[in-house]
């Protein structure tokens, strides 16, 4: 008998998990997202940028204000500008790195790239990165915020920093100056100081078409690509430069979104939550039946013995 | 409901193994008291390329893995009906309470801003798209309703106890701290009596509960998994799938049965009782079906997406997926054969290598195979790992207690002179106890 | 500050302490006059040491003491007497228009007294952008058809000393260095010699830390210009300006334009001087960035394993496996077959 039962069992499991199977390779639950093209963002111009690191400096220092996404300062150093970090942390936002070898050198400035379809906002558990869906600027909210790190995890450009040396630790990225110069002046900090002319913003589809001039117009200039046309879905910050991307740190990535993938997933497993109150429903089906068998074995017998010793 | 089948196991509570546990977890303690003064980066090696250190692979990842025995155990009582596991269900369901238990703990110690945790209570704060969001809640409460489920064992002890320890405990207090004799046992009768109560209502509807506790961790297992999906470019693709949810399902569930093998078999050993081979034997008969189906399943996958190559590279990544592979499958071949299946020591040798084999997935999924991008590095340091330690020691030490207390492990037969066990309990070299053939 | 070791110091004070004074004409043509007037401001060594110790100055319309038909008898005995020796100083532009009738000394146009002089000289010195590049009378339409004397003498060695007016040190350093060694400094590719005009002022600039940070004075008198902040976004045009007015300074009372607040000009540049507007922003090309940028390649990040950690972690690991081996040992191998167990555990009674 138990033979026989385990095999109507591994048939009936095999089945349900064929139908999960086909099930999540066919899935429609989320459409692909077409990128917002009226949303907000920045164009990158590696082949402009002169290294003076003016955008860090705005940056910090616009940023840096009492309650707001700020972090320490030493008191003699107002501008928070005697770091040179290495690498975007905790205190900083944005920076500047420098990509050099034997037959060239470029700069790349890194900062959040305000994805179309954040990686971030689709995994936060509790709502403390979300997507502006006019401004299309991913904000992060230290108030709702509980520390996981997933956001660490998620971001396939490492974005996200974490205060590690903190007591009170939160994340840290850039949300193009939303509560600071953005709101004050209508635009980010670094692209109001840029000297160069290296950092443009507007609506992405102001900026994609002045990418796409810049290409035609000087050709020998540029890799022929803009970063952050298509990758991940498109991203809000653009990149033109006259390196390979790879090289300058910029992963090369599919243009579907790792969001919807997961999303596809997880959707097609709980989507109204049906599947999980159907294996309820059937699996107390199941077990009030068995227990329902058992007393019935018992009754006979239990009448001669007593239940506690 | 049957009481009758489960015993408290006697013995002295401070044991020496009581006091190795208890500095550790001190300890411990300590470490994470150092964590909230100071910050996780005093405490650990996590960066912001590895946001998840130990703590999260193995605390939580693994570590509620392993704390599925009461999960797997429970599909074999209560969904296929057999009965006569049952004696081991009330020992998993404790070592699935700590396990769940004491992840949620490992948790709160690894979040940032966990004052901000009750945002998981907020509708307005709920973001379904986030496997973590699930996991947490589904978590919460399978750990109530964990708790539940061993509330009638609790109660029962109540109900039935002697209280000798209390009375101990008064009998050696300073008479200015010693409550009158009458009011404690006032107080124990009133106790005595609320459980008695709501014991037999409890254990009516307790099969809701119970399936509700299988439902849960098929929910929340698979989303461990799920977890990782986002972190398509971080995760090497010899592990990266869209099966994710589906692997972490199969691997806790023959991990849940290793691990009840293993601690049937260990108790057995250190509390000097009968080894439950009869019911361990069908237990590891599951098992090379579960890893066969895994493995195959791993293996469709991998040449699915055309990474049967990535195997045979014996770079870092290759050398752990086969180390895994290699576990899982040894551990399981053993089990093939019904006289291993029957003998202690290889139920106990394959039993831990596929929890080894198992956890070990679990690891190369969230640490191992995990790759951030260039330069990253990651170990854990020592009060990380000492911080671990300390958590799977207050389990132990949480397990060695209660099952002293409460009426956990299944009992052994006494019609096997009860004179007998005692000797041997008591005095003599360690021997398997075997129980004699006099049952009807 | 010829950009000569300091070893060296030795051997230019005994150049300029020799008796031997080489003869050098100085020629006036399309000018202010504003180089000499730099000249006469420097004080080490001071223009009276020069012309009466160091060089025989024969002819300058300015500061020689004769006037008039015996100044040019002076011109030509000198130009005789030294003939293929005697340094060529050129103040001003000439002009080409019209067979160079815009500029008559002594009633001979600039263009044939230029002819004249520049053949029997062992090198022209061209003091200032006039005389190097043309200057201010050269830019628009050039009426005159004014040209720097690059563009007419093409045979001799030729030393531009730019600037409007240039720094008077860059024309001493020149002339001692040329006492010294008997040849022309290191020239770049316009002529000037590189110790003086080998970096751009945005390279050397006191200002420069403003710039990085991001300081800029956006207009006169406003906040960041009090602070004394970058003027780049003033029009200064520093990062494509070949000087070293930033070190150097005038007047020997340590100022340059830029560090009393006024953008640089630009005025030792053939195309910047009078010909870009002084507010108007110069593109800065081909910054050099240095090694101490953040590198775009990670290097080793995060933490990796320590020796005690490994230790300890490995050693537990041994144990536990060690008692792993330990139990599985002494676990029995079988248990004696259990005969008559039922499916239940039935309580004992």
């Amino acid at each position: 008998m138990s033979r026989q039962s385990r095999r109507q069992f591994f048939k009936a499991a095999g089945l349900a998990g064929a139908g999960l199977v086909t099930s999540v390779g066919h899935a429609s639950a989320s459409q692909a997202h077409l990128p917002d093209n009226n949303q907000f963002g920045m164009l990158y111009d590696a082949t402009k940028c002169v290294g003076c690191k003016a955008c860090m400096a705005a940056c910090k220092r616009v940023n840096a204000r009492p309650g707001g996404l700020a972090f320490e300062q030493a008191r003699f150093d107002e501008d928070g500008l005697w770091d040179a970090p290495e690498d975007l942390d905790g205190n900083t936002r944005t920076l500047i790195k420098l990509y050099k070898d034997t037959k060239g050198w470029s700069y790349i400035k890194y900062s959040c790239m305000h994805c179309q379809n954040p990686s971030c906002v689709s995994v936060c558990p509790v709502r403390a990165m979300t997507k502006d869906p006019k401004t299309g600027i991913v904000d992060y909210s230290k108030d709702t915020c509980i520390g996981c790190r997933y956001c660490q995890v998620a971001c396939p450009f490492n974005i996200p920093k974490f205060q590690w040396d903190r007591t009170v630790p939160q994340i840290v990225k850039c949300d193009l100056c939303r509560d600071t110069n953005l709101k004050a002046k209508g635009i980010p900090a670094c692209a109001e100081t840029c000297p160069a002319g290296a950092i443009l913003f507007g609506r992405r589809k102001d900026l994609l078409a002045e990418a796409r001039t810049r290409l035609t117009q000087y050709p020998q200039r540029y890799v022929p690509h803009i970063y952050g046309e298509h990758e991940m879905g498109g991203t809000n910050h653009l990149y033109l430069a006259g390196l390979p991307f790879d090289r300058l740190g910029l992963p090369t990535l599919k243009s579907e979104a790792p969001a919807s993938f997961s999303e596809r997933i997880q959707h097609t497993i709980y989507k109204g939550f049906i599947a999980p109150v159907a294996l309820y429903v059937s699996l107390c089906c199941i077990a009030v039946r068995n227990q329902k068998k058992g007393e019935a074995q018992h009754t006979p017998a239990a009448a001669a013995q007593p239940k506690e010793s | 409901m049957g009481h009758h089948e489960f015993q408290k196991q006697e013995g002295r509570i401070l044991t020496p193994s009581f006091f190795v546990l208890l500095s550790l977890s001190l300890l411990g303690m300590f470490l994470i008291l150092v964590r909230c003064f100071k910050g996780i980066g005093a405490v650990s090696n996590m960066s912001d390329g590895y946001p998840w250190g130990i703590w999260i692979a193995y605390d939580v990842a693994t570590g509620t893995a392993i704390a599925c025995g009461g999960y797997a155990v429970a599909i074999l009582v209560y969904i296929r009906n057999r009965m006569h596991y049952h004696p081991l269900i009330r020992s998993c369901i404790l070592t699935s309470m700590f396990g769940y238990g004491l992840a949620g703990f490992s948790v709160m110690v690894d979040l940032g801003r966990p004052w901000n945790a009750y945002n998981f209570f907020v509708p307005s704060k709920w973001q379904a798209n986030s496997a973590m969001f699930e996991v947490a809640l589904c978590v919460m409460a399978y750990s109530t309703v964990l708790i539940i489920e061993f509330l009638p064992a609790i109660l029962y002890s109540l109900e039935t106890s002697r209280w000798h320890r209390l009375q101990m405990v008064m009998d050696h207090l300073h008479p200015f701290f010693s409550p009158g004799r009458d009011a404690v046992l006032g107080k124990i009768d009133y106790v005595r009596s609320v459980a008695a109560w709501l014991r037999p209502r409890l254990e009516k509807v307790l099969i809701f509960i119970i399936v509700l506790g299988i439902t849960l961790p098929t929910m929340h297992q698979s989303s461990l998994g799920s977890m990782l999906l986002i972190a398509a470019t971080k995760l090497h693709p010899l592990w990266h799938s869209p099966f994710l949810p589906l692997f972490f399902l199969i691997n806790c569930i023959y991990i849940g049965y290793s691990i009840a093998i293993l601690e049937s078999v260990i108790s057995s050993y250190a509390f000097r009782r009968p080894y439950e081979t009869r019911q361990l034997s069908g237990l590891a008969g599951i098992i090379p079906w579960l890893a066969t189906l895994w493995l195959v399943v791993i293996v469709v996958d991998l040449a699915r997406r055309g990474q049967l190559g990535a195997v045979g590279r014996f770079d870092i990544y290759s050398c752990f997926f086969l180390l895994e592979f290699a576990l899982l499958a040894f551990g399981s071949l053993i089990l093939c054969s019904k006289r291993n299946r029957l003998s202690p020591r290889w139920l106990f040798v394959s039993a831990a290598l596929i929890v080894l084999g198992g956890a070990l997935y679990r690891f190369n999924v969230y640490l191992i195979g995990f790759n951030p991008g260039k330069g990253w590095i990651y170990f854990p340091s020592l009060a990380e790992v000492m911080i671990s330690v300390g958590i799977i020691a207050i389990e132990l030490l949480g397990y060695q207690v209660l099952v002293k207390m409460v009426p956990v492990l299944p009992r052994v037969h006494l019609h096997l002179a009860s004179q007998r066990l005692q000797a041997i309990t008591h005095l003599g070299p360690r021997r398997p106890v075997v129980p004699s053939p006099t049952l009807p | 500050m010829m950009g000569l070791p300091l070893s060296m110091h030795g051997r230019v004070a005994a150049a300029a302490q020799s008796s031997e004074r080489p003869a050098v004409i100085w020629l006036h043509f399309q000018e202010c006059t504003g180089c000499s007037e730099s000249l006469l401001r420097s004080s080490h060594p001071s223009v009276s040491s020069l012309i009466l110790d160091l060089i025989s100055l024969d002819y300058h319309e300015t500061l020689m003491a004769g006037a008039g038909a015996r100044a040019e008898q002076s011109l030509r005995e000198s130009m005789a007497a030294n003939r293929g020796k005697y340094l060529l100083v050129i103040e001003g532009a000439i002009p080409k228009a019209q067979n160079g009738i815009f500029c008559k000394v002594g009633g001979k146009t600039a263009l044939e007294l230029i002819r004249e002089v520049a053949p029997g000289a062992a090198a022209i010195l061209c003091i200032g952008t006039c005389s190097s590049f043309g200057g201010i009378q050269s830019v628009g339409v050039n009426p005159t058809g004014a040209v720097g004397v690059r563009d007419l003498v093409t045979d001799k060695p030729i030393v531009n000393i730019p600037g409007c007016p240039p720094n008077p040190y860059n024309f001493l350093s020149t002339v001692l260095y040329y006492l010294t060694f008997k040849r022309l400094p290191e020239l770049d590719a316009l002529g000037r010699p590189k110790f003086a005009y080998g970096r751009k002022l945005h390279e050397h600039c006191e200002r420069r830390p403003h710039f990085d940070a991001g300081r800029f004075a956006q207009a006169y008198g406003d906040v960041g210009h009090a602070q004394g902040h970058c003027l780049y976004k003033l029009g200064c045009k520093g990062p494509a300006t070949y000087a070293n007015c930033s070190v150097q300074r005038f007047n020997d009372a340590g100022v340059w334009p830029v560090s009393i607040g006024h953008p640089c000009i630009g005025c030792t540049e053939p195309d910047i001087l009078f010909k870009l507007p002084i507010a108007e922003k110069v593109q800065i090309h081909d910054p050099t960035p240095f090694d101490s940028y953040a590198p775009a390649n990670l290097k080793e990040k995060g933490k990796g394993p320590d020796p005690l950690t490994t230790g300890v972690v490995g050693l537990a690991a041994g144990a536990v496996i060690g008692a792993g081996i330990m139990l599985a040992k002494k676990l029995p191998d079988s248990t004696p077959a259990q005969t008559g167990e039922s499916h239940h555990y039935e309580p004992a009674e």
